[in-house]
């Protein structure tokens, strides 16, 4: 293994490089990795934010929207002078600014049945920081189809949770709709309006992510497949439940009812 | 210890911790097991703190000696 550091990156990546976990080997392996984070919100600005200090090479965001008032409560990518600016664009500048050694890709487009392949494909790994459920299933489906790992976090209010879907692996792995055969019926799920949230907990969750994300890269530690980590801000606490692969998950069952990309309707268009 | 071979050659000269052990370690990672390194240091507290982290990462510290005023060389075979 032989790699070339500059000057600058040995001293941006030391406490990387230190570590006999990663070394100059594993700070290699950073560099030339590409991960893709759906949505560059709540979830998606702490992820990003590390992903790129930790220099991983190619980092591609999607997302259509723009920075409004009402995102900066949490997502610390944006900030009050890029309020009418793209997300992905001003997301692009915060990280471009903290380190020229990552790549951007802006996909500033919505999700659907027709780009979804198209945009993964090129990618190691997906972090799922979406807003919505038919753009959840959609990346999931995507994922399980294309083989690609899938770190998946969720908040609301003052709740977090988090999981990990290796889909290099999928008879070891459930899948997420394992735990969500289908989106929920309008009116189950609070409508976006109800759906408030303690900022802090998308740093905490999309950090988590990030984990996540370098512990795959890096081939360490364990990741969390088949288990599903559930954050309570109130208290304070952490705990983890076991998931089981559904026998009768309708994707990745032996017997699947779905076999290609399902396009849901999104029942709340207020976007946060 | 005057018959050890040398394979390669750091000079660190004006830098301290903790690059003087991260630039020592890229080069180690880039060797082959059981090939010799020497790094020249003088930077002092780096003399006792890269064989120490060295050995850390199960590196074989041969020989640590100052070898004018100022100025130290450790020699280190790579084992992993
Ligand atoms: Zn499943």
């Amino acid at each position: 293994m032989s790699f070339q550091f500059t000057e600058e990156q040995i001293k941006r990546y030391s406490r990387h490089i230190i570590l006999p976990e990663v070394g100059g080997k594993g700070q290699k392996k950073l560099l030339d990795s590409k991960v893709l984070v759906i949505g560059a919100g709540g979830l998606g600005s702490p992820s990003l934010y590390y992903l790129a200090a930790a220099g991983v090479g190619t980092l591609g965001i999607v997302d259509f929207d723009v920075v409004d008032f009402s995102n900066l409560q949490r997502q610390i990518l944006h900030s009050t002078d890029r309020v009418g600016m793209p997300k992905v664009e001003s997301a692009k500048k915060t990280i471009q600014a903290l380190n020229p050694d990552v790549n951007v890709i802006a996909h500033n487009e919505k999700i659907h049945k027709n780009n979804v392949m198209d945009i993964i494909k090129d990618y190691d790994i997906v972090l799922d920081g979406s807003d919505n459920f038919p753009t959840r299933f959609l990346i999931n489906d995507a994922c399980f189809f294309l083989g690609k790992p899938l770190v998946s976090a969720a908040i609301l209010r003052f709740e977090g949770q988090l999981t990990t879907f290796d889909y290099r692996d999928k008879n070891n792995s459930p899948c997420y709709r394992c735990l969500f055969p289908e989106p929920p019926p309008p009116g189950l799920v609070p409508s976006c309006q109800e759906a408030g949230l303690l900022g802090v907990v998308g740093g905490i969750m999309g950090t988590l992510q990030a984990n996540e994300a370098l512990k795959l890269i890096l081939d360490i530690g364990e990741p969390l497949v088949g288990k599903l980590l559930v954050f309570d801000a109130l208290h304070t606490e952490f705990n983890v439940v076991k998931l089981r692969k559904d026998k009768g998950c309708p994707l990745c069952s032996e017997n699947p009812k779905i076999k290609e990309l399902v396009e849901y309707e999104q029942a709340c268009d207020v976007r946060f | 210890m005057e018959n050890i071979q040398i394979d390669k050659e750091l000079d660190l000269k004006g830098e301290v911790c903790p690059f003087t052990f991260v630039k020592s370690k890229l080069i180690l990672e880039q060797m082959n097991p059981g090939e010799i390194l020497r790094v020249i240091l003088d930077y002092e507290p780096s003399v006792e703190n890269v064989p120490k982290s060295m050995k850390e990462e199960g590196q074989d510290i041969l020989e640590v000696k100052q070898i004018d005023k100022g100025l130290w060389e450790v020699i280190v075979r790579k084992v992993r």
